[in-house]
């Protein structure tokens, strides 16, 4: 067997797992790693300017694969910095390894310089973390950092390396295990069938019918199954904001996504419905609304691989626990053979309702001859990468519209921070595909606002050649805390406008990248199009948008699923 | 509802934090807790008392169980079980109280562990009513001071919690 130090072995560890980049930024805990890192050319290091951003960048990654991504920090504030990526990924389930340096293990307690006690910072936003005690255990909890991390519901995973473990010249066995024993962590494998029966029956008698999808069909790689068994019962299906491209949203079958921005016609086929299958969604506060007012004449059938999101905010009539994907082809094979049907009649005036709905608001905006409206913007993004781009964005009102208006018809293209709602994560994010989809369009969509937040990676950009399209929804303000303002605080605009904003092109081109800004709506179009031709450069295009556009529709606060504004003067 | 949930945890350090971490975390109530190794080495057994309603209940039960190092977990309240508390009261004992403080530990089946001329200290186990009762009974102008171990539980009959 092979002598390796610690260092070594956490990147052959590495190397057996499969991991081609791991970003990160070094420090003095982590040195004696990034020395192996040197030594060896199959992991490759991307190097950010922010460890927030290494996170992000790793969270993009493993958004639009499906797979773990890697980070390597050092300790202390490398280490802090990391936390709000780590709450990121663990809000939105997203996999993901932070491999963090530690000062030495005779050190750790005194105060030392860069200590952090990273396993106590990090425990409430991680799936689980690790903490190396024995520079022998490095191989084992690398692959328990990895198995944790992408089996059952996923989540981050923090791994502790103080740096006497990876001292150069002590040197132990090296093998990499393939399995690894939890005797307290076994993720179920597949749904109970008493209650996948039950569901299809109750399916198939439901007069109102409502498929409720989330991310969690998105991470369980289930968009096949869903779209295959919604097609066979021909019911209307919302996706969550996290959900979006779970369900082809050109089809007809579709109606968009549901909650506090989603469309009228989701939201009011939501509260009406009378059954309602909820699948790898968890029923969050900017879906529900109020949960005393959530769809009352509804029964539910809940699908989740975590049973703690069964029942949490909203009681389920049948909680099916297991992985969306084998539970659904259960339910699939199920509807095919029963010898009931969905009731057509009763579906039929369902759908001519729906239709209604549909027509009554249809995600209409007012346009203007000379302002651009940021919605137009999107429409205008959607045709000309033909619906195939890898979106991502930060948070705020672009984020909405993005999701809104850019229809996509295939999972993990949509990429954004839903349930912590990060500002900054737009930028990076992007850059992590970009990195590992060299050949595919990556729209970062983002506001003046949040841009700023890790507009520092634009050095990596150069470093690593990353020719993102950063699209900036300038609107000159904090766009959504200016619209509560004017709903709720007598349009008091408190902190919510950037006096001082930067030439966003000198900037963009202070980097080595193209700035480009268009203030005008009859360039728009052709200006968008001389942007995506630049396939090797990042474009950054500072796109002057109505200031005054508010997103809607927007769920009235502490109303039932149908309590919407539709615009400024339109409440339903 | 008051409930014992008793856990078997991964002899681990940072194990205890993670399941305390959880409680304040999520806006948790934990009125007692105690923990020790068990006759198994890699496990600890974890016992908390709680309260809060069945919807409640049942998300600390979940949330616990998702917990890496929680290895399995019961809920006490949900059967037939015993409940044990350990307290060591020290009592102001002078003059005619000695006899009456040495009478009322007898019916509440304690045992004075230490003596001076001015203080008894008390041991008595039982459930948390009966200590509580206890100390009223003693009444609270003679207690100097307190030590409560915090509920241990254990199901009656033939159900057991092991791996």
């Amino acid at each position: 067997m092979e002598l390796l130090s610690g260092a070594d072995m956490l990147i052959r560890s590495l190397q057996d797992e499969g991991i081609e980049y791991v970003y990160g930024y070094p420090g003095g805990a982590a040195l004696h790693i990034y020395d192996a890192l040197f030594r060896q050319d199959k992991v490759k290091h991307i190097l950010v300017r922010h460890e927030q951003a290494a996170v992000h960048m790793a969270d993009g990654y493993a958004r639009a694969s499906g797979k773990p991504g890697t980070v390597l920090v050092t300790s202390g504030p490398g280490a802090t910095n990391t936390i709000t990526g780590i709450a990121t990924a663990f809000m939105d389930s997203i996999p993901m390894v932070v491999l963090c340096g530690q000062v030495a293990s005779t050190l750790i307690g005194e105060d030392a310089f860069q200590e952090t006690d990273m396993i106590g910072v990090s425990r409430p936003v991680v799936k689980h973390n690790l903490s190396v005690r024995h520079p022998e255990e490095i191989p084992e909890i690398v692959r328990k950092a990895y198995h944790i991390a992408s089996t059952g519901r996923p989540g981050p995973v923090v791994v502790d390396i103080p740096k006497d473990m990876t001292t150069p010249n002590e040197r132990y066995e090296y093998s990499y295990p393939k399995k690894v024993k939890l005797r307290s962590y076994n993720p179920a494998v597949r749904g109970h069938t008493g209650q996948i029966r039950k569901a299809v029956d109750m399916l198939l008698s439901a007069r109102r019918p409502m498929i409720y999808a989330g991310g969690g069909v998105i991470l369980g790689k289930a968009t096949e199954q869903l779209t295959e068994l919604t097609r066979m019962l021909g019911f209307p299906i919302t996706n969550t904001l996290m959900g979006i491209g779970g369900y082809p949203a050109s089809d007809k079958q579709s109606l968009g996504w549901l909650g506090m921005h989603g469309t009228y016609e989701s939201n009011m086929a939501m509260h009406h419905a009378d059954l309602i299958l909820a699948i790898g969604a968890r029923f969050d506060d900017r879906v529900t609304n109020a949960t005393e007012k959530f769809c009352p004449g509804a029964r539910i059938i809940h699908i989740d691989i975590d049973p703690a999101s069964i029942s949490k905010t909203v009681e389920a009539d049948v909680p099916i626990v297991g992985p969306v994907d084998s539970v659904l082809r259960e339910m699939i094979g199920m509807v095919k053979e029963s010898e009931q049907k969905p009731d057509a009649g009763a579906l039929e005036a369902w759908w001519k309702q729906i239709n209604d709905w549909r027509a009554f608001h249809g995600m209409r905006y007012e346009t203007s001859d000379d302002v651009i409206k940021p919605q137009e913007v999107i429409e205008m993004l959607h045709r000309l990468t033909n619906g195939e781009a890898y979106v991502t964005t930060d948070v705020g009102q672009h984020q909405m519209f993005a999701a809104q208006y850019y229809k996509f018809d295939k999972p993990n293209r949509w990429i954004n921070s839903g349930g912590l709602g990060t500002m900054g994560f737009g930028l990076p994010a992007a850059m992590g595909v970009k990195l590992n989809y060299p050949d595919d369009e990556v729209l970062c969509i983002t506001g003046e606002g949040s841009i700023q937040m890790n507009i520092q990676e634009l050095s990596t950009c150069t470093q690593y050649n990353l020719p993102v399209k950063i699209i900036n929804l300038n609107n000159q303000a904090l766009g959504m805390v200016k619209q509560w303002q004017d709903m709720n605080y007598e349009s008091r605009h408190a902190e919510s406008y950037m006096g001082s904003l930067p030439d966003f092109i000198k900037l963009a081109e202070a980097y080595g990248h193209v700035g480009m800004r268009i203030d005008r709506k009859e360039d728009l179009e052709s200006k968008l199009k001389e942007a995506l031709a630049m396939k090797d450069r990042l474009v950054f295009v500072d796109v002057q948008v109505d200031r005054f556009e508010h997103v809607y529709p927007m769920q009235v606060a502490r109303g039932a699923m149908k309590d919407m504004w539709l615009s400024k003067t339109e409440r339903v | 509802m008051r409930r014992i949930i008793s856990v078997l945890l991964e002899n681990e350090p940072g194990a205890l934090s993670r399941v305390v971490g959880l409680f304040s975390q999520r806006n948790y109530n934990i009125e007692t807790l105690t923990v020790a190794p068990t006759e198994d080495e890699t496990l600890s057994r974890l016992t908390v008392t709680t309260t809060g309603s069945d919807k409640v209940i049942e998300q600390i039960t979940k949330q616990l169980n998702k917990l890496i190092e929680v290895v399995k977990l019961v809920d006490l309240t949900e059967g037939a079980h015993i409940e044990r508390e350990l307290m060591l009261v020290k009592l102001k004992a002078t003059g005619a109280q000695r006899a009456e403080i040495k009478r009322t530990v007898d019916i509440f089946r304690g045992q004075i562990v230490d003596v001076t001329s001015t203080v008894y200290t008390v041991q008595l186990a039982g459930n948390s009513d009966k200590l509580d009762a206890f100390i009223q009974a003693v009444g609270t102008a003679g207690v100097l001071e307190v030590v409560r171990s915090g509920v241990s539980g254990i199901a009656r009959g033939e159900k057991v919690l092991s791996l």
